[in-house]
């Protein structure tokens, strides 16, 4: 993964662009806007987050205003629009995941990694938030990490030791 | 054992493949439909079969359909609704990752029935992992002459892509799915227009979920007649009950529509009774959106008759003592769970979830979340309880959307039937903060699950 900061020019590689061009395609003439969110994942999944540079690049691309993209962007929660840690730990906070011990993972994972919800680890390797339900309540708790949104399933706080300890371990 | 028709051969090894899936009989609905049968003729057996949506809503897909525009020289689209975010409902996901390949026979019929040359399936952006397990299988059925062009030297034209949302539980609303497919922000439209008239770009439109578009391939290869038999009443058909809470076994369960609550719960066919020898307490049926039952209210309808899983059985006594069937999300609650906090975190989901676009919504949900809070904090008063009330009321029937419905009944519901506990809650602040209120007279009247000693 990249790292970008705000203001930084970025660049789209010529794969990245392949890949925008195949996207554009599956829509009629005239109607490439709507590659915008599949356009954004590949970004995030590029950089780790979305920055304006990038939104700005991606509105050029589809011929697009950057409002456009700014107002999508702060729609949809899967964008971040901050610097995030290598793995964001997404962890489902709603109804059926709570009724079974979401909130005790949460607390678990903050202790764990020594960061307040949505902060970055200092080796830049974590941060974590709760989400809306991930729709696999019958695996209760549960929790996601991108870019490629691998789910964790029934959930418990030596699972979880275990899950960030190997992620650590990754790194070397 | 009931009769599957959806996840019949889901426990062959290999059933997400093509060629396995083929082996089981897959893909002879596309067979028949494109060489047998006219895009009419898949339309009426849909109407036969009496199918309702699967999504949430229950209207009949057959004439859902029926209402496409089909104006010369303008495209129509099938998008299929992936976007699963209901709380408690993770049936779609199920599918989708075990038995991709129903997924996509099913909207080759369906698309050729509403004579859409271009679809997609709209996956929420969560969702990755099905979105490459439906790329591999699209690109399977492609390879094998279901997809492209001319498809089985029919003629007919298919080209199928996925669109990945961006995470927002509004955009299974089906205009605000629309919005977003477009690549906008997903404000749900006002109706009318219909989808089937103006969808996207403008064009003619049907959106359907998964389940519903998978169930038109047991309806071709059977026939709608066929279909029609399985179930009790207008509740047609099979259903995908995505069973999650305190059970012992939650999972994905197909049931026959008509099947008792209670043998659902307390089965080993089914979820096998509570877990950890727990009592029931109450239960939300058909995802969050739908009004919670206590356990009484669940197991038997006001007239003391069994009641059932079906649209029709969940409804019995209207909003007073019944519920729906809904997305068929099935959140079981048992004696240690607390009312007043589960409702605190519903409210707080759909306050995260508005769009803002409707100020009853935008506003309501907010109020009634933080008034939630301060109960189940110690620091409400008993009139922040007529308050939920009237802000719920305030809101239901106010917006552009259901959302606005959906985020006012859990609300109303668990003030109706749990109203004492919400009271405990003003009343012994600091008990409620530590303990909870129990099962009070909600108490499941089954006897409690003997726990056999060693």
């Amino acid at each position: 993964m990249l790292k970008v900061t705000e203001t930084q020019e970025i660049t789209f590689s010529k794969e990245l662009i392949k890949q925008f061009d195949e996207l554009v395609t599956r829509y009629p003439e005239g109607k490439q806007k709507s590659a915008l969110l599949p356009i954004l994942h590949l970004v995030q999944a590029e950089f780790g987050w979305v920055s304006t540079a990038s939104m700005d690049k991606v509105a050029a691309y589809l011929h697009i205003l950057p409002i456009e993209v700014y107002e999508v962007t702060t729609f949809y929660t899967m964008f971040f629009l901050q610097p995030q840690g290598k793995y964001v730990l997404e962890v489902c906070r709603t109804g059926p995941c709570n009724l079974v011990g979401a909130e005790k993972m949460m607390q678990h994972i903050e202790k764990k990694l020594g960061v307040k919800e949505g902060e970055v680890t200092k080796d830049d390797l974590f941060s974590w938030r709760g989400v809306e339900c991930l729709a696999a309540c019958g695996m209760a708790p549960v929790l996601q990490i991108g870019p490629d949104y691998t789910y964790y399933e029934n959930l418990t706080t030596e699972k979880l030791d275990a899950l960030v300890d190997e992620l650590k371990s990754k790194k070397a | 054992m009931a009769r599957k028709l959806l996840l019949e051969h889901i426990h062959v090894p290999g059933i997400n493949t093509f060629d396995v899936y083929r082996k089981q009989g897959g893909y002879r609905a596309v067979e028949k439909a494109l060489k047998k049968l006219s895009p009419d003729d898949v339309v009426e057996e849909v109407k036969k079969s009496g199918l309702r949506g699967r999504g949430g809503a229950g209207f009949p897909t057959g004439m859902k359909w029926s209402f496409l525009a089909k104006p010369e020289g303008k495209a129509r689209y099938l998008v299929c609704n992936a976007d699963e975010s209901e709380p408690g409902t993770f049936k779609d996901r199920y599918l989708m990752t075990n038995i991709p390949h129903l997924l996509i026979e099913g909207m080759i019929v369906s698309s050729y029935a509403l004579g859409a040359n271009t679809s997609y399936i709209y996956v929420r952006g969560e969702m990755m992992p099905q979105i490459r397990i439906l790329e591999k299988a699209i690109a399977e059925a492609k390879a094998a002459g279901f997809l492209g062009k001319n498809i089985l030297g029919s003629g007919y034209d298919l080209e199928l892509y996925l669109q990945p949302g961006g995470g927002a539980y509004i955009c299974g609303e089906e205009t605000a799915l629309i919005e977003s497919l477009e690549g906008k922000r997903g404000n749900p439209r006002i109706k009318p227009p219909f989808p089937a008239i103006s969808g996207v770009w403008g064009c003619p439109t049907v959106v359907n979920n998964v389940e519903s578009i998978a169930a038109v391939v047991s309806i071709i290869n059977d026939g709608g007649d066929e279909y029609a038999k399985v179930g009790i009443g207008r509740s047609t058909g099979t259903k995908l009950i995505s069973a999650s809470g305190n059970l012992a076994k939650p999972g994905v369960y197909e049931i026959e529509l008509g099947l008792s609550v209670e043998e659902f719960i307390y089965s080993e066919e089914y979820c096998g009774g509570m877990a950890n020898g727990k009592r029931l307490k109450a239960v939300v049926a058909g995802g969050s959106s739908v009004p919670i039952l206590p356990a009484n209210l669940i197991l038997k309808t006001t007239n003391g008759e069994n009641r059932l899983m079906s649209y029709e059985s969940l409804a019995d006594g209207g909003f007073a003592t019944g519920t729906m069937l809904g997305s068929g999300g099935f959140i079981a609650f048992d004696e240690d769970a607390c009312i007043v906090r589960n409702t605190w975190n519903y409210s707080r989901f759909y306050h995260h979830e508005s769009c803002g676009q409707c100020s009853p919504c935008r506003e309501g949900t907010g109020w009634m979340e933080k008034v939630l809070h301060r109960l189940e904090y110690g620091h409400g008063t008993m009139s922040d309880i007529d308050l939920l009330v009237d802000v719920a009321k305030n809101i239901e029937g106010n917006t552009i959307c259901p959302l606005g419905d959906a985020a006012a009944w859990p609300v109303a519901s668990a003030i109706r039937h749990f109203r004492d506990e919400f009271e405990w809650h003003v009343k012994h602040p600091e008990k409620a903060l530590k303990g909870n209120y129990g099962l009070a007279h909600y108490a499941d009247p089954l006897p409690p699950l003997v726990v056999e000693t060693v």
